[in-house]
């Protein structure tokens, strides 16, 4: 398990290599990348504020889930905070296990725990100003969903 | 609450329309949960009533974790942090 909480952009080519390594016998290794999407409201810029003392814990604790509900070999969470323009990488998470099942699932899984449980708060700026993003129903149904298929 | 003042953080908007990022308070005994809390600040100033009292949409968190409701203990507390609904990943 490793998460990592940070201003700077992250190589994801490396992180899949160190996570594949750190697995062992890995057959499987699942990758998400989230960006900054410029989007309908023409975003140019976000700034993601986040709660220090809390980030690491919660992060690592989302991720001891997974490894709970999922075989896993290894896993990576990486999380920006600070100004990003659009286009720029903002998360990265990356699981490895013997077969692919797990490794997809748990990556989906750690995603949709990430977008509700992890507490950093994006602020937009669009072209109309500045906005703090709100949930989405999606986003607190798609973890939901874990709760209730809990394996 | 004991010797140590209790240590108030504000994330986002809150942090925003507060006018703080954070700030140490000593609520007297009688402030058990994060409801007495929030009363109890409402009551010395007007401002926190919008942003705490009066909003749905806030969360806590009690010593960094992560609080279900107004009911949750604030007894023995080191820092509360209040914040919207997060918007990570």
């Amino acid at each position: 398990m490793s998460v990592s909480v940070q201003r700077e952009d992250f190589d994801v080519a490396a992180e899949i290599e160190a996570v594949a390594e750190r697995g062992g016998d890995v057959g499987a290794v699942a990758t998400f990348t989230g960006f900054v999407r410029c989007g309908e409201r023409g975003v140019r810029a976000m700034t993601l504020e986040h709660y220090p003392e809390m980030t690491e814990s919660a992060l690592a604790a989302i991720e001891e889930e997974a490894h709970l509900r999922w075989p896993l070999l290894a896993s990576r969470i990486v999380h920006r905070f600070g100004e990003l323009c659009a286009g720029e990488r903002i998360v990265l998470v990356a699981t490895a296990s013997a077969h692919r099942a797990a490794a997809f699932e748990a990556a989906e899984f750690l995603m949709d725990y990430l977008k509700t449980k992890a507490p950093f708060w994006k602020c937009e700026e669009t072209l109309e100003g500045r906005r703090w993003v709100e949930e989405r129903a999606s986003d607190s149904a798609a973890a939901d969903r874990w709760s209730r298929s809990r394996k | 609450m004991g010797g140590e003042p209790l240590r108030l953080k504000y994330f986002a908007w809150v942090r925003e329309q507060l006018g703080v990022g954070g700030e140490e308070v000593r609520p007297p005994e009688s402030v058990k949960t994060i409801a007495d809390l929030i009363a109890w600040l409402c009551e010395r100033d007007e401002r926190y009533r919008t942003v705490l009292c009066d909003s749905p949409d806030v969360r806590f968190a009690v010593d960094q974790e992560m609080a279900e409701d107004r009911e949750h203990s604030v007894e023995g507390a080191r820092e509360v942090a209040f914040f919207p609904p997060m918007t990570g990943g």
